[in-house]
């Protein structure tokens, strides 16, 4: 395959940034898409310029590393996905391809396509664990927890801290991430004791970082690459909403 | 060969005694610093994965001043974060025979007698603690209806003791350790630095006293100093390039502390996964490990006849050959990894490999969706099969997986006593990072288990009695510039050269050059090639390697090229290591030491020893430390 690409390329987080149209040549169908920019970055060292600088690591889908908006949609329209698990087969020959950085105010830009989430590890230590010094747990079958809690916990709990909900929301908006932290907790017998002070911090500290309010656009829920659901929004919502009373 | 003969390890530090009580009577011997002094001492954690993450939350907790570093942009994506199996824990909460002695003589026995008893025994008695640690933190774990934990059985067992959480489970565990440190971090008790890179470890007076770190966004290079550093910067298998390391992975941590005087042990011991996606092209970047939770219910299998290319729905059942049930009949499909994946390649060696160049077998889940329905296969494995599914571009629902064995853990590391302390007083190291429990053949879902021992349990203590034996005088600030200093060079030399080939071309180069000679079958020849080639490649990569970009800005590139320049060097004494030691056991398979039925085969007599490397100008030193088995007798292991 041959592809022509428009990437964002921003030196810093002062320089203004502009699109710079590349052309990459034969692309195998079967490589990922963070691999066909590999292959743009090996030739762009080549060629003494710098290469296309973008976050990844496990390449699996599961660290939450990689994230770039290609044509207009986080992680890209394959549903369900990762950039690093995007792969080429699903774009045509000769396709013109937009990539883009997150683009949100809590996520300045640090160069080129990689920005700064760290908003979201404050969003955590505002709250989202349950405190429990190592040594002092009791026996783990002392607490029985219903298969269908642990189930739906552990479904809020998938949530890898990508960011492409905040970069998909017409308002920035940080509150599928949050909502998922606080329900996967709140679904669980260990994070009841916390649980109101919980939600009352990191929805207030998600507001303190500038993340915009939820609307119920849902285009958060449309891109999560682990299909977080809307539900856990009106969980956080309610538990808010509890805890403020 | 190009290594000379030191003297040998004596002293572990491990207690003397009845092994059941050598870690109660440890813990009593430690000191304890007084909670008041604890918050007056600095210590350095290096990586915030399962070990080092848990390490630098407990640290915390107990009062310490701990600042940590990650390369990532946050510590909750170290790759432990990736494991998929599950977590290991004598629990025995099935019923079904599991005791701490016996996930102890497990673990020995599947380390092919090549772990130290002392440290398995300690990991086996607090894996229990680990469980109880996750849950109470909210990890979800899989449960019954009843509303207790599932467990399941896993490679190299026959009791059902392995915790998971769908495939899950490292990320959930990795979460309870990350959401404990980031308690930690908004306590003020751990100081965060991510995006920072360790390069070089400050040695003052014969201690461990600090680290030079590059902040990778600005590219200053900073020093940071402390009582007593601890690395926790995980495996090295990435020297292979391709392996199911997450491509930061590196080994720069360690291979650096190496450079200053900490041992390097049992460098060659690469465990090799068998339940991988094959490599599909040249581009590839990297290998996905399907979690091998697969193989209790998926049946493994070839064609009878060598070359038979027909699609798999062509091939009757009696001209398929299921080699592992046919070879290894009380084990099956469940052997340990260094035999499931022994059996593929030797079946693909064959001419029975199947897909692109025939290096792949199936993993067919026919037989399981005919008896449990496919709801029930797709509750259990159903991300695993999507993940195949995205990769691959085909549905293992409808036609079998095909898999292919890769890198996937390194059992080497850094060498620790039992106190998990290096050669280098102040030195700690623990997880995947250290040596100490795996021996040559780790078995599943123990890596986890490992780095959360080290990291909640073990490394708290014994580190306090160090501290408390303190405090250990001023900095020497000629040290400290010294290493900085080097750190600049190396930089610099690396930006200067303007050459021909990018740092990936020559980590792919070198890379194959393993696989193929220090890969999962090793020979005299094929290590002495290596041994002839790495120096040359090096040499070449020095001269021509092309770093683009500033030393003061976020350059990709040269974090790259500085860790393939550290990867040669480990390659070096991985092959060093491999051809000294000639007998096969578990993961270290030399072909000239196999049994008639093609085993690995052990030398107990001459080989019954950790391989401690010392850091030598004139070529590597090496120490033996002297294994001895008092309580699981030496035999060989058998799975038939």
């Amino acid at each position: 395959m041959n592809l022509t690409l428009k990437v964002w390329r921003q030196k810093s987080p002062e320089d203004k940034g502009r699109m710079v149209t590349y052309r990459v040549e034969d692309v195998s169908p079967d490589m990922s898409f963070l691999e066909m920019l590999d292959v743009l970055n090996e030739r762009l060292i080549l060629e003494g310029d710098d290469p296309v600088a973008f976050d990844h690591d496990c390449r699996e889908g599961i660290c939450g590393m990689c994230g770039m908006v290609i044509n207009g949609v986080a992680h890209g329209e394959q549903v369900a996905t990762t950039t690093c698990q995007l792969h080429m087969r699903h774009f045509e020959d000769n396709a013109v391809i937009t990539i883009e950085p997150w683009r949100a105010a809590p996520f300045p830009v640090v160069k080129d396509l990689v920005v700064d989430r760290s908003a979201f590890d404050r969003i955590i230590q505002a709250g989202g664990f349950v405190s429990v010094p190592a040594g002092s747990a009791p026996d783990a079958h002392s607490l029985p927890v219903k298969k269908v809690d642990a189930d739906a916990a552990f479904d809020a709990a998938t949530c890898i801290g990508c960011g492409a909900c905040v970069a998909a929301c017409p308002n920035g908006s940080a509150s599928l991430f949050t909502a998922a932290k606080i329900t996967h907790l709140s679904l669980l017998p260990q994070g009841q004791p916390e649980r109101d002070s919980r939600a009352k911090a990191m929805v207030e500290q998600m507001d303190a970082e500038g993340f915009g309010g939820c609307t119920n656009t849902g285009e958060c829920t449309a891109v999560c690459p682990k299909g977080i659901p809307l539900d856990t929004i009106a969980q956080m919502n309610r538990d808010y909403l509890k805890a403020s009373k | 060969m190009r290594y000379t003969e030191g003297e040998p390890i004596r002293d572990t530090k491990a207690p003397e005694g009845p092994i059941e009580d050598r870690w109660e009577k440890r813990k009593f011997g430690a000191k304890l610093v007084n909670p008041a002094n604890k918050r007056k001492l600095n210590v350095i954690v290096i990586g915030t994965g399962l070990a080092g993450g848990s390490a630098a939350a407990t640290l915390g907790e107990l009062g310490y001043n701990v600042t940590s570093f990650c390369y990532q942009d946050t510590p909750r994506r170290a790759h432990s974060i990736a494991a998929q199996g599950g977590i290991n824990a004598a629990k025995n909460y099935r019923g079904d025979g599991d005791s701490i002695y016996r996930l102890f003589y497990d673990t020995v026995k599947g380390g092919d007698f090549r772990a130290r008893e002392s440290n398995v025994y300690r990991l086996a008695q607090v894996s229990v603690n680990i469980i109880d640690q996750a849950v109470a933190q909210g990890v979800p774990f899989a449960r019954e209806y009843g509303g207790l934990l599932d467990t399941r059985s896993f490679g190299g067992a026959q009791v059902s003791r392995t915790f998971y959480a769908r495939g899950q489970t490292g990320q959930q565990l990795l979460l309870g350790a990350y959401q404990a440190l980031e308690r930690q971090i908004a306590a003020g008790t751990v100081k965060m630095h991510t995006r920072h890179e360790m390069l070089d470890l400050i040695i003052s007076d014969g201690r461990a006293r600090g680290v030079i770190v590059r902040d990778m966004v600005t590219g200053e290079i900073e020093r940071h100093l402390a009582d007593a550093v601890v690395l926790a910067s995980g495996g090295y298998g990435n020297v292979f390039f391709l392996s199911t390391n997450a491509k930061g992975c590196n080994t720069t941590a360690i291979w650096r502390a190496h450079r200053r005087g900490a041992m390097f042990a049992n460098p060659c011991y690469t465990q090799i996964h068998p339940t991988c996606i094959p490599v599909s092209g040249e581009y590839q970047s990297k290998l996905t490990l399907m979690s091998e939770s697969l193989r209790n219910d998926g049946r493994v299998w070839v064609p009878v006849k060598a070359g038979d290319d027909r699609p798999v729905s062509q091939i009757p059942e009696d001209e398929r050959d299921y080699y592992l049930e046919r070879i290894y009949p009380a084990f099956g499909n469940l052997v340990p990894r260094d035999i499931a994946s022994r059996a593929a390649k030797n079946v693909c060696d064959e001419g029975r490999g199947v897909g692109p160049g025939g290096l792949g077998v199936y993993l067919d889940f026919a037989d399981a969706i005919k008896r449990l329905g496919r709801d029930a296969v797709e509750k259990k494995y159903g991300n695993l099969f999507e993940m195949y599914e995205r990769i691959t571009g085909e549905d293992p629902y409808t036609q079998p997986m095909r898999i292919y064995p890769a890198v996937h853990y390194t059992m080497g590391g850094l060498w620790v006593d039992y106190d998990l302390q290096s050669t280098i007083p102040g030195l700690f190291v623990i997880g995947e990072a250290n040596f100490s429990d795996h021996g040559a053949n780790r078995l599943g879902a123990s890596a986890l288990m490992q780095g959360l021992a080290d990291g909640y349990f073990v490394l708290p203590t014994t580190i306090g009695d160090y501290l408390a034996n303190g405090p250990y005088g001023e900095i020497d600030e000629e040290a400290v510039a010294e290493a900085e200093i080097a750190v600049r060079e190396k930089i610099d030399r690396l930006l200067s050269n303007n050459g021909t080939r990018t740092a990936d071309s020559y980590h792919r180069e070198l890379g194959k050059l393993m696989w193929e000679y220090c890969g999962m079958e090793r020979t005299e020849e094929s290590l002495r090639k290596a041994l002839e080639r790495i120096p040359e490649l090096r040499e070449e990569f020095w001269k021509n390697v092309k770093v683009s970009g500033e030393a003061d800005e976020l350059n990709q590139a040269l974090e790259r090229a500085g860790r393939v320049a550290d990867f040669f060097d480990l390659a070096e004494l991985m092959c060093i290591d491999a051809l000294h030691r000639t007998e096969s056991c578990g993961g270290h398979f030399r072909a000239e030491s196999q049994d008639a039925d093609g085993e690995a085969l052990r030398d107990d007599e001459h080989f019954a020893y950790v391989a401690a490397w010392e850091y030598g100008e004139q070529g590597p030193v090496l120490h033996k430390e002297d294994l001895d088995y008092d309580y699981v007798k030496m035999s060989q292991r058998s799975y038939k």
